[in-house]
């Protein structure tokens, strides 16, 4: 691997796109545009009552029951009580997290107590971090009926508090929050994919790479070439999509370090992808299908629009075969949970998954015929 | 001089075609070989084993001493290659192309001088799919030049261009044998091997059916010099009888076959003295396209009769 020969193709690359518009608006344009709709779209949302998950610890005490049957009254939300065997412990939010319909009210165990001894106590509402309207709703019946209720029994005095709801995970966070790592990934995906697959296979039929055979680069110099270049644009595209999602939509995430191997792994991964692709199609047509069977299902189902967590167990577990899905559950980990042992792992599939398909990709891949 | 390229027993073969059915010659270092032969006849198939594009099935084969499918890498470094149907990266100009072939070369040839010598320097600025046929070509060859090659493969270089551009490319390879470059050149515009070529090879059906240089070609398989007469038939009697020479008639015209050259004199002196009127007369001798129109045609012909007998 020669870097005088991979930054001589990388200027060509470079060169070919930003002289072809088509290119330039898949890469950059599409990404800006799929934000400011989604973030648009459901930043605005919200109808019908809600349903709240309650977990009542404090067993049915009356003032408890009483809480409860006011809220169910306000017709905002609908009370649906858990039964406290199914949930372990300080669990309630993870297990909220498996629900599909994750939002809930924590109702501690020394409620009433607490309130009968004129001692203040939290009532905690838990949202789906993607359902802001839903949360907020929960958020509004429950602080109302909060207030009610001390007013009544405590004349005025806050006994009954209720904080900003909490996520399913740790921290409030709202649909955008998780829009900006999933469109991250889904032109991490398509920015990639679809143009690798086309360029290998037209190259292919127009004598292209028989022309770069008779030079000293190598095909394992080409494709780095290509996935540099992915990297720089999926640079471009992540720092679109987060300008936007933060001065936009006021997303709360974070960005760091961490975030930066998911922009490396991903283009390799899928550069890779799109190029081995290319080369087993017979023609740039068969290419084209290939390609797509590839795109739309991972496009859809890792994660990008609509989390993981969301779906049917069985198309869970589905995409929990995409690669996609860990590229973009790494960046969730990284970007709004914290949680790098998790962010660690993701990263690995798609590092091992990227080598291997990389390195089929260079052995598949023929530049002269026999 | 040694020799530039060796072939001895060449073949190759496509499932069940074989496209090369056992070929032998071989290219003097420094010199312009033309390899000809009609559409489908192999031409592209040996060009392409001997550029390492293509593993052979049999033979031996020597380019630059060196076995072009194994040893493909070090070869690519000393030859320059223009592949038929040239193309290239759509929205890359010509100097742009040169500095890429340069920097993957590591050469340190001057672009304004290469786009100078194929005449390309006031196109050096245009995209790729801005240019025209013959421009395309030119770029072509002017990138196969970039790793200052010691053998050029020029796979139909001239086809589908207008003459001006195809004199252009002339002078490029003419160019190239006097700067000391072996030149392997094909083409079926055989006034272009005639012109351009020490030696001459003509393939069809996957075998060498000549080979020499243009006149050893046209002398073995030629007929011999004539002088056509635009004259009646009675000159064919009229001739044969005073001079014991071979005439035919044809069109209008009368053929008189010339064992020598300087019978012509004592044939235009018996046409003269036979009262035949005869307007006018020229002096006709095969080109290499009449003796490959010959050769391949018998051929074909002897192919299409074979099969009609079978």
């Amino acid at each position: 691997m020669k870097p005088r020969r991979i930054g001589a193709d990388i200027v060509v690359v470079a060169r070919g796109y930003y002289r072809n518009p088509a290119a330039l608006f898949f890469s950059l344009i599409f990404p800006l545009i799929l934000i400011s709709l989604f973030g648009l779209i459901f930043s605005t949302s919200g109808s019908g009552a809600v349903t709240l998950q309650v977990l009542d610890e404090d067993g049915h005490s009356p003032l408890a029951v009483q809480f409860l049957s006011a809220l169910n009254n306000t017709t905002i939300v609908k009370v649906q009580l858990v039964d406290p065997g199914s949930v372990a412990p300080g669990e309630f939010a993870a297990w909220l997290g498996q629900q599909g319909d994750p939002v809930g009210l924590l109702i501690p165990a020394d409620f009433s107590s607490n309130v009968s001894a004129n001692r203040s106590v939290d009532l905690t509402v838990f949202a789906n971090p993607q359902d802001a309207s839903a949360a907020g709703e929960a958020l509004f019946a429950v602080s109302g009926v909060a207030n009610a209720f001390n007013l009544y029994h405590a004349h005025g005095t806050e006994l009954i508090q209720v904080p900003p709801s909490k996520g399913v995970g740790s921290e409030i966070y709202t649909y955008i929050d998780y829009l900006i790592p999933g469109l991250i990934g889904f032109s991490i995906l398509t920015s990639p994919m679809f143009s690798m697959v086309d360029v290998t296979s037209s190259y292919r039929k127009e004598g292209l790479f028989r022309q770069l055979s008779l030079t000293p680069l190598t095909r394992g110099e080409w494709l780095t070439s290509r996935v540099l270049w992915y990297v720089v644009l999926t640079f471009a595209a992540a720092a679109i999509m987060l300008g936007i999602g933060i001065e936009g939509f006021g997303a709360h995430v974070s960005i760091g370090p961490g975030m930066l191997p998911f922009l490396l792994a991903g283009p390799f991964f899928f550069v890779s992808l799109g190029m081995l692709a290319g080369s087993v199609a017979p023609t740039p047509e068969s290419a084209a299908v290939i390609g797509n069977i590839i795109t739309f299902p991972m496009m859809f189902l890792s994660g990008t629009f609509f989390p993981v967590s969301d779906f049917p167990p069985g198309l869970q577990t589905f995409a929990h075969v995409l690669p996609l899905y860990y590229v973009i559950d790494g960046m969730n980990q990284v970007m709004l949970f914290h949680n790098t042992t998790r962010a660690v792992t993701d990263l690995l599939v798609v590092v091992v998954a990227g080598v291997v398909v990389f390195l089929l990709a260079i052995r598949l891949f023929r530049w002269r015929d026999d | 001089m040694p020799d530039a390229i060796e072939v001895r027993g060449l073949v190759k073969r496509y499932d069940a075609v074989t496209a090369v059915d056992g070929i032998d010659f071989s290219v003097a270092a420094g010199s312009v070989f033309a390899f000809l032969g009609p559409n489908g006849a192999g031409k592209t198939t040996t060009v392409e084993v001997l550029e390492g594009l293509r593993k052979r099935t049999e033979g031996d084969v020597r380019v630059l001493g060196l076995d072009p499918w194994e040893n493909g890498a070090e070869l690519h470094r000393r030859v320059g290659v223009i592949p038929q149907d040239f193309r290239f990266f759509e929205k890359i100009t010509p100097r742009e192309g040169i500095e890429y072939y340069r920097a993957l070369f590591g050469t340190q040839v001057d672009p304004t001088d290469l786009l100078t010598q194929v005449d390309l320097l006031d196109k050096q600025h245009a995209r790729f799919d801005q240019l025209s046929g013959g421009q395309k070509q030119k770029l072509g060859l002017a990138l196969s030049l970039t790793n200052e090659p010691e053998i050029c493969f020029l796979d139909e270089p001239t086809t589908g261009l207008d003459p001006t551009a195809r004199r252009a490319i002339w002078d490029v390879i003419r160019s190239l044998k006097r700067q000391g470059r072996t030149v392997f050149l094909t083409t079926h515009y055989l006034e272009e091997a005639e012109l351009l070529s020490d030696r001459v090879a003509i393939i069809h059906h996957g075998r060498i059916v000549a080979s020499g240089t243009a006149d050893e070609i046209i002398r073995a398989h030629g007929r011999p010099a004539r002088l056509e007469f635009a004259a009646p038939p009675a000159l064919v009697d009229a001739l044969s009888r005073s001079l014991g020479v071979a005439a035919r008639a044809a069109d209008g015209r009368v053929e008189v076959d010339l064992p020598d050259p300087h019978a012509a004199a004592r044939v235009l002196a018996a046409a003269e003295a036979s009262g035949v009127p005869w307007t006018s007369f020229v002096t006709a001798h095969d080109t290499l396209e009449d003796v490959f129109v010959r050769i391949v045609g018998a051929m074909d012909d002897g192919a299409l009769k074979a099969e009609a007998g079978a």
